[in-house]
């Protein structure tokens, strides 16, 4: 016995690195990995030689110096007199306002085309066909410009609103259309108005618990609750009540032609309708053809054993398919969101100020530190991504199968 | 045997690209045989390709003296249209030998962005236009305009730094492109367009019905445009800001592309104007062309005030008065350094 086991005890000679199949495939793997480091290494210390050659270095301290201009979009009080930290921070929140807009205008659209598509109607099927191929074979860019052409040159400008100008508000005076932006009123909040809000978070709140409620009431007894007009009712009364208790705090600023523009009011300006209706338009093509293949995913057994039960065709879209779908839907649907709020770069084409603009465009032209502000950039939409995948991924562990 | 290919090819591009940077602009370009001159992407007057796809213009004219200066040929330049987000960098990672695209002299740019400008060869102010039958009359009426304005310029700031001064509030509608920014100004999109006066005077050189817009008399900033140069290779700045120089000088001499090659031929009594065409002295060797360098450039292209006349003056569309670009004597800021 003590033979058969000492037998084999050779030392470890280094041409095992080689000859042994038991070490080579970890030999190669360093020489890789070191290959692979030796490269990185030469590349940063290239840009850096390079950029020393050219009598630049590396500094991110301009972050931190007045800007010096003027950014039309803010969604947080900034003037020319801030620094590029703060002019990138506009940017930012800028960007991530047109890609959550248009994340959920595209979820919308794309499941409606992706079920429609998928409809017994011809007609309806065919234009549903034609729209996703339409929007998924032709570059975005040229889609954001469409838009915003239209956009531009098809609105009458604010001065003909003027009496006489040809060109009228709609919706009671409330709503200006024109090729400078949509003019919509704005609240204005006076005191109580917080109160009025509060009620009104605090009755979507119970309509969450009464819809909780009446599904445990359902399971237990069967008995079916009026959930809807409940809900309804709780979306309105309570708050609107409070409203006209309160003395009507909150009132609306009716946006008026004065000087060269309209004032008062909120401005959605042009670039942002033409970035956000494009990316939602082109994206939600790629969402509807994500749908339909998520229902077409569920076997058609599913469908034939619901309808056997004697369930409605909508109700059996609802309870049986469309759970199945998502999780044949999530995953890729993460992929678009990412793609979306990426694609969002391109809104320089149109002059909407997203971080592209400001801190890849205005601030980098100013500074002449494009390298820094093309990092910071490249930074910023990784994190942006990764936190929408993780969240995304979240919900897919909610929706995907659970297995035991 | 693949992977020492591949090392040795990698070896090889790495010496390449070290040998390709030690190279002197002005041996690249004359190695070449053509200038790449970075231009503006249109601009009447001052960078615009013609009906048959021939670059002319103010600027233009510049970077066909600079290569026959080099060169012998005016016509060896390759134009790079660059906007005004993409042209300084364009200029520094070597995609072009000179920038002469109507560009601001500024401190920043000159230092920390790694450039030298190397003369001015437009002193120019930033103006606005509008429609005249806003009934505005003057830049401090524009209180709430909404104004199109070319993102990446210094124009940008000065816009900023106007209406805050003034008290008064603005909607700036960026732009990427001259043509985008007129395509706005006309639709409406924008009450105001605000960039270089000259540039404002070409662009509205283009309109169908000049005489419904105005340029407004502010000029609200100093914007002195000259050609760039990458900073580090002086000898190639030397060489571009004294082609400028030799063009303004030959105005000031009276030299013009009809009577330079009889001047050339004999030296004359003016000992500044013999060392310039080269008839005494060496000084074409001294930044290593040829003798008769500046004789062959204005015989080419003409001297400044010529190429003024052709391109922008008076008598063409864009309609440009002299100025502060007329000549020192004539009480403008047009001065060149003496030939000594």
């Amino acid at each position: 016995m003590a033979d058969i086991t000492d037998a084999p005890r050779d030392g470890f000679r280094l041409s095992q690195l080689l000859y042994d199949a038991r070490y080579r495939s970890m030999t190669i793997q360093v020489i890789a990995a070191i290959l692979l480091m030796l490269m990185l290494v030469e590349l940063v210390d290239n840009a850096v030689t390079n950029l020393a050659a050219l009598g630049k270095d590396i500094r991110f301290s301009f972050l931190w110096s007045t800007s010096g201009y003027d950014i039309n979009q803010r969604l947080i009080p900034y003037t020319s007199q801030d620094t590029h930290a703060r002019a990138a921070l506009v940017g930012i929140l800028n960007t991530l306002l047109v890609a959550f807009l248009g994340c959920i205008l595209a979820t919308v659209i794309g499941v409606l085309a992706g079920v429609m598509r998928l409809s017994k109607n011809w007609l309806v099927a065919r234009i549903m066909t034609f729209y996703v191929e339409a929007m998924r074979n032709t570059p975005l860019l040229i889609w954001i410009l469409i838009v915003f052409a239209v956009m531009t040159e098809a609105t009458p400008q604010p001065r003909e609103f003027r009496e006489g100008g040809g060109a009228s508000m709609i919706l009671w005076d409330s709503v200006a259309i024109s090729n400078r932006g949509v003019f919509i009123p704005k609240p204005v909040w006076a005191e109580g108005s917080g109160l009025v809000v509060a009620v009104f978070l605090l009755s979507i709140a119970g309509i969450f618990v009464l819809r909780r409620f009446a599904r445990k009431q359902q399971e237990q007894t069967g008995k079916q609750l009026p959930v809807f007009w409940i809900s309804l009712g709780l979306f309105f009364v309570p708050a609107l009540l409070t409203f006209f208790v309160m003395g009507r705090p909150i009132s609306l600023e009716m946006p008026e032609l004065g000087g060269f523009n309209f004032t008062g009011g909120v401005q959605i300006r042009n670039s942002f309708i033409a970035l956000w209706l494009a990316l939602a338009l082109y994206t939600s093509a790629f969402i509807a053809e994500i749908v339909r293949s998520g229902i077409l995913a569920v076997s058609k057994g599913q469908t034939e054993a619901a309808f056997a039960l004697g369930i409605q065709p909508n109700r059996t879209m609802q309870l049986i398919i469309l759970p199945q779908a998502l999780r044949v839907i999530v995953p890729p649907l993460i992929s678009q969101y990412l793609n979306l709020t990426k694609n969002s770069s391109l809104a320089i084409a149109v002059g909407y100020m997203d971080v592209r603009s400001t801190l890849g465009g205005i601030t980098i032209n100013q500074t002449g530190r494009e390298l820094e502000g093309m990092l910071l950039l490249g930074i910023f939409y990784l994190i942006t991504s990764l936190i929408i995948s993780a969240f995304m991924n979240l919900y897919n562990s909610s929706v995907k199968l659970k297995e035991r | 045997m693949k992977k020492s290919v591949f090392f040795g090819a990698l070896a090889i591009a790495g010496l390449t690209a070290g040998v390709a940077t030690a190279q002197s602009t002005l041996e690249q370009v004359q190695e070449r045989g053509t200038l790449q001159c970075g231009s503006n992407e249109g601009l009447a007057g001052f960078a615009a390709p013609d009906a048959n796809g021939n670059w002319e213009g103010f600027d233009v004219a510049l970077c066909r003296a600079i290569a026959t200066a080099v060169l012998g040929d005016p016509q060896a330049v390759e134009f790079v249209p660059l906007t005004s987000q993409t042209r300084f960098t364009a200029l520094a990672a070597g995609e072009v030998d000179v920038l002469v695209r109507n560009s601001t002299w500024t401190f920043s740019r000159d230092t920390d962005l790694g450039l030298d400008f190397k003369g001015v060869n437009y002193y120019d102010g930033q103006a606005f236009m509008v429609r005249s039958d806003l009934g505005v009359s003057s830049a401090l009426e524009l209180d709430g305009a909404t104004v199109c304005i070319q993102t990446g310029t210094t124009t940008e700031l000065n816009l900023a730094d106007f209406f805050r001064v003034n008290n008064m509030s603005y909607e700036p509608v960026p732009v990427a492109t001259n043509a985008e920014g007129q395509q706005q100004y006309l639709a409406g999109a924008c009450d105001v367009y605000t960039t270089d006066m000259s540039a404002l005077a070409a662009t509205r050189a283009t309109f169908e019905n000049v005489d419904e817009h105005v340029i407004l008399p502010e000029i609200v900033s100093k914007e002195p445009l000259g050609p760039v140069v990458r900073h580090g290779d002086n000898e190639w700045g030397d060489i571009v800001g004294w082609t400028l120089m030799g063009l303004v000088a030959a105005e000031e001499f009276g030299v013009t592309s009809a009577n330079v090659r009889e001047l050339a031929e004999a030296p004359t009594d003016n000992p500044q104007l013999n060392r310039m065409l080269g008839t005494s002295g060496d000084f074409g060797p001294m930044i290593g062309l040829s003798n008769d360098w500046l004789v062959n450039v204005i015989a080419a292209v003409g001297n400044y005030g010529e190429i003024f006349e052709e391109n922008i003056g008076e008598n063409t569309p864009v309609g440009l008065a002299r100025g502060l670009n007329a000549l020192w004597t004539e009480g403008g800021l047009q001065y060149a350094m003496p030939f000594n």
